[in-house]
């Protein structure tokens, strides 16, 4: 499920990439090569003002460095001529773009009440201790970082967990080493 | 997890009857299955017959609110003086719901055909998908969807030789429940904070890019063809007369068969819970439900008889929302199930209203007080003040939202705070 479309993109379909496809190059310039300028150009010809292309362009920076660092920030206010102040305000509005370097796999679980009701505090803690790791912090092998999530929209299969652009459902503790070794 | 879940109740029209078929994602297989039928016909059509014949199905805003459709559609201008914006809400983040999803991953071309074809009814020249950030594997197959759609010539230029175009854009959210609030979903397609914004101006007279906008549900749009193709009559050999049609139901927590049904509306929610989702796993009782997503009043298991729809749930003291019933068993500790959706909405307050913003966190913080032992009688003199304080005092609905299943929770489990609180 999800699998990239090989083919060149088409403009109707730059403005969904999915991102959060975390890859730890250090923070690349977004708009110096042909696949940047192609990413902008094709996500302005979709709205009819030019800063609504700054959320598919935060996700951009995301999917191809794995973080929004502040310097891809100001390169995309400028592209959009709006200031680094005003992306950083609408950057840190949304959870999803992670504000500082995150491990191979973010590993999101839902801990909302369909969840809750079922086991997802047990599946975090256990997440946590496999990885070893508390809360939001990159694992020591930068492969992982835990995060609770708010609903992942998934309540008929709680507990469920998200890795990057998977969903696992029906979650239990139990399960939890199995993950792991599959994502690697 | 199978598609689809059989009962004798199941309806399965269009909406689920291709749910777990891969062949209906691509545009030459759900040809074959009888897809985008519909399109010529509506381009044939003057755009107010297509709002009309919407309008006399009854079809209800499936999102929450329950608004007409068709009622919805003729707010906007006749006669445009330049663009007009469609907006499908994919921002599906109410916990319990858990629908609109099915019918991105399964039937997508279904949801461009009726995006289509409500695009057509209100003079709309770009219709913007915004599915929620989290949602990408499924926005994925949607996308891809869409470009095959401009492929065969069904979306963009010209549609179909017709005359007509119309544009189809997926935009990705970024994780804001309060996106999915209509004002704020177009905030957040422009390029800002997902920030709602104080009606008037409705989106029908300056809403995306300050043009005439109008914001439905996927569900809602997805139900559009079928509408426009068997006509209102066949439609509302469902449902009842105020709620006509068939519905989504998805069910979540403590139950033997969670999931998702497409069931009529006016279905008797016992039944629901306990005959199409079997009732709680391991014989345990039901101590409560929440019927419509967690911002709905809690119902008790003595008060499950109701019609599941729309004026029944409201009869009932609650509300159908999404119809998404969060089922609770006998184990279930009110408090902290009550905490834990204090939590959420504590989250997801956009932080622009005082009474939401400081209402939602302090409710959630003295949840947690209560539930850790550590509450006092005043808390829940507390509560009561901060949910009168919260509601209807705010740009949108979220504070609303922890305010109906609070109260219904001090009222019918007010034994089990009490309990907590003496500890």
């Amino acid at each position: 499920m999800g699998d990239q479309v090989k083919k060149p993109l088409h403009p109707a379909a730059a403005c969904s990439q999915p991102f959060q496809v975390t890859d730890l190059r250090p923070t690349a310039r977004l708009f110096d090569d042909p696949e940047g300028r192609d990413r902008l150009e094709k996500a302005l010809s979709r709205y009819p003002e030019k800063r609504a292309a700054l959320l598919p362009m935060l996700g951009y920076a995301q999917e191809r460095n794995g973080w929004v660092s502040d310097e891809n920030m100001a390169e995309i206010a400028g592209e959009l001529d709006l200031t680094p102040a005003y992306v950083r305000s609408v950057a840190t509005f949304y959870t999803m773009y992670n504000k500082h370097p995150v491990g191979r796999h973010l590993i999101q679980v839902c801990t909302c009440i369909s969840c809750h009701l079922d086991e997802a505090e047990a599946v975090f803690e256990r997440f946590l201790a496999e990885t070893d790791t508390r809360s939001g912090e990159v694992s020591e092998d930068g492969k992982y970082t835990v995060i609770e999530a708010e609903c992942l929209g998934a309540c008929g299969f709680a507990t469920a967990v998200q890795v990057n652009d998977r969903y696992f459902e029906n979650v239990t503790p139990e399960q939890v080493p199995a993950i792991l070794d599959e994502l690697d | 997890m199978g598609y689809p879940y059989s009962h004798d109740l199941e309806v399965g029209t269009q909406l689920s009857r291709h749910f777990g078929d891969e062949k209906a994602r691509t545009l030459e297989g759900w040809k074959e299955l009888g897809g985008y039928a519909t399109l010529p016909k509506a381009l044939e059509m003057d755009p107010d017959a297509i709002t009309e014949v919407v309008k006399n199905s009854g079809l209800r805003g499936r999102g929450g609110a329950g608004f007409p459709t068709g009622v919805k559609w003729s707010f906007m201008p006749k006669e445009p003086n330049g663009a007009h914006y469609l907006c499908c809400n994919a921002d599906e983040s109410e916990p319990g719901a858990f629908k609109d999803r099915e019918i991105l991953r399964w039937v997508p071309h279904l949801l461009i055909e009726g995006c289509l074809i409500a695009a057509r009814a209100i003079r709309a020249q770009h219709v913007y998908i915004y599915v929620r950030g989290e949602f990408f594997p499924f926005s994925a197959i949607l996308r891809d969807a869409v470009v095959e759609a401009y492929e065969g010539g069904y979306v963009g230029e010209n549609i179909l030789g017709s005359g007509w175009s119309c544009d189809v854009t997926v935009h990705l959210g970024a994780g804001a429940y309060i996106a999915g609030e209509e004002t704020g979903l177009m905030s957040s397609l422009m390029g800002g904070r997902a920030e709602p914004w104080i009606k008037p101006p409705f989106p029908a007279q300056s809403g995306a890019f300050g043009r005439p906008t109008t914001v439905n549900n996927v569900e809602t749009l997805a139900a559009v063809p079928m509408i426009v193709a068997e006509g209102a009559d066949w439609y509302r050999q469902w449902g009842t007369e105020k709620s006509p049609g068939t519905k989504l139901w998805c069910c979540s927590g403590h139950l033997e068969r969670p999931g998702t049904y497409e069931l009529p509306l006016g279905v008797n929610l016992r039944e629901v819970i306990y005959e199409v989702c079997g009732g709680a796993p391991n014989g345990k009782k039901i101590k409560a439900v929440i019927p419509g997503g967690s911002s709905t009043a809690m119902l008790t298991a003595d008060e499950l008889d109701c019609a599941g729809c729309y004026e029944g749930m409201a009869e009932a003291g609650s509300a159908l929302g999404t119809a998404s019933p969060i089922v609770m068993n006998e184990d279930t500790n009110i408090v902290s199930a009550m905490r834990r959706i204090a939590q959420f909405y504590a989250h997801e307050s956009c932080g622009q209203c005082v009474q939401c913003r400081e209402g939602t966190s302090w409710t959630a913080k003295i949840l947690h007080r209560i539930e850790e032992g550590e509450g006092t009688g005043e808390d829940l003199d507390t509560l009561y003040h901060l949910c009168e304080q919260m509601t209807g005092r705010t740009i949108c609905p979220l504070a609303d939202s922890v305010v109906f299943p609070l109260l219904s929770s001090l009222d019918k489990f007010k034994d089990e705070y009490e309990a907590l609180i003496k500890r």
